[in-house]
């Protein structure tokens, strides 16, 4: 059992970062409200972020920015990981101001952000 | 100094790019409509350059981007089958927006236009980007990029029913990213690298070593199931019918006809060079592929039987198509995903035909797209009737027509497995029985005699005069002689190994 408990402990952020990825996958699948929706698309990414931060990182080693002269690979960390968690936070940036554009037009239109009662409402306008 | 051509596959997608962004300064529709076609065409001759250079050589190329070498920077693989596919990807799209020019005009505010071709020159970029690239991060790039621009161009036409269908792209294909992203993150905590030459090397060892048998198995799961939401394959197809039946006609074609296609060249590189097709296959991948192909294939024309919008018969018939692609793909060899591939060319050729002669059709019955009010359609304007017929023909397998080039290919390359070849070869007759139940009905709908006095000479429409006959002449060129784009397929794939 303890063998168990301090593998959980080494992989806290991993193990946190799917049940994360979790809750947002199946919010933004499930969730009829389109607020909840994004904010559950920002989660899900923002767990793959953790995971590949988590990943990218080794404890005991510096950001690899040579200040001190010291050029040993050892005593830093991959920079790529934190590169792509930046490139994948602006992505994720740009996919949520296209969908909150989307619901606000839609919320003008039909003066609500529930999905199910927009689509009522869209179905009455296409039959008139 | 690098050969001229090297520089084609950056240039073509920079060059989309920046049309793209200087788009929104020109304010009349008409000049970004001529800019975006100058576009497309330039590509597709500079595409079709490429390809031939390549196709005589029988070489690819890398090409680095920026200043950082291999197993760092960031690159662009170049053969001949990529080289082919932006060719057919530009040249469609570029078809399209001629041949439904009138429609999107009607469709589309004055104002929004130039913003609806900034989209459509974004889509090609992004389309070019995911079948040229050689790093699989830039891949998951340009699939958000493409998300957002397929998603604008569907909502670019202003209806209850678009901005409702966007919603659901936009979630659905969300997710399908998601997914995608957490199966490349895996594949490069595993790996340690981004490239697919490196990836692969590193990959060989682990298999031969025995190691992560299933955490790869979990990344093929994650890749293959997020490409195959966002290219609709069945049971993820919901959120396709809408979108594409209710667009403006050159966003359907476009959708239907390469959208969904770009994802899945990216997964077959992906499949090729971070894996080999070979490791694919054990993990057992493809037999999972090859079950839901069949399903969609013959969900896609069930589905399509029972519809009665000639839009929506159209896109549900893509799921069906959709089905093919990945039943060649899960035979899981080389002739497969040749077939497979020769199944994305023809039917990038013969959707945007469909849609676009649906569109002509449509247009000149009082924009009514259920096919009740479509009847004799035909007889007004002659050659939309023989270019939906055509189109028609083509997707239910008549011999000389590009589709049943494709069965035919797909038929052969099943016979290497007992147990596949029989589902195979079943789930191709039966599909193309079923397409025929529903393409056979429509066709004679469209030609049903009508009394003189309705033939009246329908309003002109050029732009569907000059895109539609090339459209149909491309259709019945990869029927009649299909082995040269085959023989172009097969180098390409054999040079995608490394």
């Amino acid at each position: 059992m303890p063998a168990l408990l301090s593998e959980i402990i080494n992989y806290r952020f991993e193990i946190f970062a799917f049940l994360l990825f979790g809750i947002g996958f199946m919010n933004l699948l499930l969730q009829k409200n389109l607020i909840k929706k994004i904010i559950a698309f920002n989660v899900m990414d923002s767990s793959v972020f953790l995971f590949l931060a988590s990943q990218g990182f080794i404890d005991g080693r510096a950001a690899p920015i040579v200040v001190d002269g010291v050029t040993d690979v050892h005593r830093y960390i991959n920079p790529i990981p934190s590169g792509l968690v930046l490139t994948g936070i602006v992505v994720s940036v740009s996919v949520s101001a296209f969908f909150l554009a989307l619901v606000q037009r839609l919320y003008k239109r039909y003066k609500t952000v529930e999905f199910d009662e927009i689509m009522v409402l869209a179905k009455k306008e296409a039959e008139k | 100094m690098l050969p001229w051509h090297y520089n084609i596959p950056f240039f073509c997608i920079f060059l989309c790019m920046t049309a793209g962004i200087l788009m929104p300064l020109l304010r009349k529709g008409r000049a970004s409509f001529y800019l975006t076609l100058c576009v497309c065409f330039t590509v597709t001759s500079l595409s079709a350059a490429l390809c031939a250079i390549l196709y005589t050589s029988g070489d690819s190329f890398t090409y680095q981007m920026g200043h950082f070498p291999a197993p760092w920077g960031n690159e662009l693989f170049a053969g001949p089958l990529e080289a082919l596919l932006a060719t057919v990807f530009s040249l469609v799209m570029g078809l399209s927006l001629l041949g439904a020019r009138r429609a999107a005009a009607e469709d589309i505010l004055e104002p929004k236009q130039s913003f609806y071709h900034v989209m459509l020159c974004l889509l090609l970029a992004a389309m070019l980007a995911l079948s040229y690239t050689n790093d699989i991060f830039t891949g998951y790039v340009f699939i958000e990029i493409s998300t957002i621009a397929a998603c604008a161009i569907v909502m670019a036409r202003d209806t209850a029913h678009t901005t409702v269908a966007t919603i659901r792209y936009l979630v659905i294909s969300l997710l399908g990213s998601g997914l995608f992203l957490i199966g490349i993150v895996l594949m490069y905590g595993i790996t340690g690298h981004l490239l697919m030459p490196q990836i692969q090397e590193e990959m060989l060892q682990i298999f031969a070593n025995g190691e992560y048998t299933e955490p790869m198995t979990l990344v093929v799961g994650l890749l293959t199931v997020g490409v195959a939401i966002k290219s609709a394959l069945f049971p993820f197809h919901a959120w396709l019918p809408q979108a594409h039946g209710s667009a403006t006609t050159t966003s359907s074609a476009v959708l239907s006809g390469l959208v969904l296609k770009a994802y899945i060249i990216l997964l077959v590189k992906v499949f090729y060079r971070c894996f080999t097709i070979e490791i694919i296959r054990s993990l057992r991948v493809t037999n999972v592929m090859f079950v839901f192909g069949v399903a969609g294939m013959l969900a896609g024309s069930l589905y399509a039987i029972r519809e009665e919008h000639i839009k929506r018969m159209l896109a549900y018939s893509s799921v069906a198509q959709i089905g093919y692609i990945f039943m060649g793909i899960g035979l899981g060899t080389d002739i497969g995903i040749v077939a497979a591939i020769f199944q994305i060319l023809a039917h990038a050729l013969t959707k945007p035909l469909l849609f676009l002669s649906a569109g002509r059709l449509s247009e000149i019955c009082g924009h009514e797209k259920e096919m009740y009010h479509l009847r004799g359609a035909a007889w007004r304007d002659k050659l939309a009737g023989v270019c939906f017929t055509l189109g028609g023909l083509s997707m239910i397998g008549i011999p000389l027509l590009a589709g049943f080039n494709v069965k035919y290919l797909l038929a052969q390359a099943s016979l290497q497995n007992t147990v596949k070849m029989w589902i195979a070869l079943l789930a191709l007759a039966a599909s193309s029985v079923l397409n025929a139940l529903y393409y056979v009905p429509a066709i004679l709908a469209l030609w049903t005699p009508v009394s003189q006095a309705e033939q009246t000479p329908p309003p002109k429409n050029t732009g569907y005069r000059v895109a539609a006959p090339v459209l149909s002449a491309l259709v019945l060129f990869l029927g009649f002689n299909s082995k040269p784009i085959v023989r172009i397929i097969e180098l390409g794939l054999s040079l995608l190994k490394i």
